[in-house]
């Protein structure tokens, strides 16, 4: 079996899932999101806060940012071991993959805990 | 007289691959591609190309005509030649021997890797081991493979891995013993598929269904595969 380090999980089938879910996910808040302005399309700062501030959407928004950190993850993944490859690229690709992988990853996980602080800190 | 162009490579004499311009009388015939190869070469024996059988069977002379990969000997003019021009290429993706043969190595590398043969420990009866012809009729589509490489060559994602990604013929193959009701390794074969290249490279692109000449759809048995994979993880 091939392994792959780097990738969100081991399984292709769970990254497959993972992919679809998420999608999901995120077009549900973003039906909610349109809905929302549609009917209010110019919110004050305490409709908002408010709004935000709520349990329930808290855990909506933060369930929308856990599915854009999994499906950029698998996404992103995806397309760096399709195209930075040893073999389109030269010998130097593993480096440079590796270190875009663990770039993403990075940027991935600041923008989950920047979130939650944001959220948590309402 | 049809404009042909042929890639040539010669890696003892050649330092690169170019193309080179036949012209062909095709005497108001509509010839197979294979018979202007086999035309060219009394002119140039020089030229390589792979055949055998030259009906569609054996799978060896598959190459890129004009852009889209196919069997030579049952491609007519009439289906390819474009404002009186006929492109001939190796299949893309897998290193060029000479010509328009190229190392298959890789691509037999996934075909083995799925185990194309029956698994089944159980004591082989008598005579043989019995099939319900409704079990039978569910090999139809996978078994006609051929092995010609014409659908691994066109996917994206064969190009980009061809050495983990198995492959639309591989993982066509790879299905046509998932679904053997006599194969008792079901659950060994998922488990060996189910990371994250093997299958799941396959974005449904489906330039594999689109270049078959047998007409079989590797993109359907994907697709069982990954509902098997599902069935069996939930
Ligand atoms: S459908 Fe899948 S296997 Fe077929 S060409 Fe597309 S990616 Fe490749
Ligand atoms: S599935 Fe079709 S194109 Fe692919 S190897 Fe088999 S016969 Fe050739
Ligand atoms: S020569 Fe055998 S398939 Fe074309």
């Amino acid at each position: 079996m091939v392994k792959s380090v780097t990738s969100l999980s081991n399984s292709g089938l769970s990254n497959w899932m993972l992919q679809r879910i998420s999608a999901l996910i995120l077009t549900a808040y973003l039906i909610f999101m349109v809905g929302y302005f549609a009917v209010n399309p110019s919110p004050s700062y305490e409709q908002w806060s408010s709004l935000h501030g709520s349990m329930a959407m808290r855990l909506f928004s933060l369930l929308a940012i856990l599915s854009i950190a999994v499906h950029a993850w698998i996404g992103i993944w995806c397309v760096l071991t399709d195209y930075i490859t040893v073999r389109l690229i030269g010998p130097k690709a593993t480096a440079i993959r590796m270190f875009l992988q663990l770039a993403m990853i990075a940027v991935i996980l600041f923008y989950v805990v920047w979130t939650i602080d944001i959220l948590w800190g309402i | 007289m049809l404009e042909v162009s042929i890639y040539r490579y010669n890696p003892e004499v050649d330092s690169e691959p170019y193309m080179q311009a036949f012209s062909y009388d095709t005497q108001g015939k509509d010839v197979m591609v294979l018979d202007v190869l086999e035309k060219l070469k009394t002119e140039d024996p020089t030229l390589v190309f792979r055949r055998s059988c030259r009906e569609g069977v054996c799978g060896s002379d598959g190459v890129n005509i004009s852009g889209k990969n196919g069997l030579a000997c049952i491609t007519p003019l009439s289906e390819v030649v474009k404002n009186n021009k006929l492109v001939i290429r190796p299949l893309p993706g897998l290193p060029v021997i000479r010509d328009l043969v190229i190392d298959m190595t890789q691509f037999y590398a996934q075909y083995e890797k799925i185990q194309p043969y029956l698994i089944n420990n159980t004591p082989a009866p008598a005579i043989e081991r019995l099939q319900s012809p409704e079990d039978r009729a569910k090999l139809d589509g996978l078994y006609e493979c051929i092995l010609c490489a014409c659908c691994s060559t066109a996917c994206p994602s064969f190009w980009w891995n061809p050495d983990k990604f198995i492959g639309p013929s591989g993982l066509l193959q790879a299905y046509r013993f998932l679904a053997d009701s006599r194969d008792t390794g079901t659950e060994d074969r998922l488990a060996n598929l189910d990371d994250p290249f093997s299958v799941f490279r396959c974005h449904g692109i489906m330039n594999c269904v689109q270049v078959c000449p047998k007409g079989l759809n590797p993109t359907k048995a994907i697709g069982h595969i990954r509902s098997m994979l599902l069935a069996s993880a939930a």
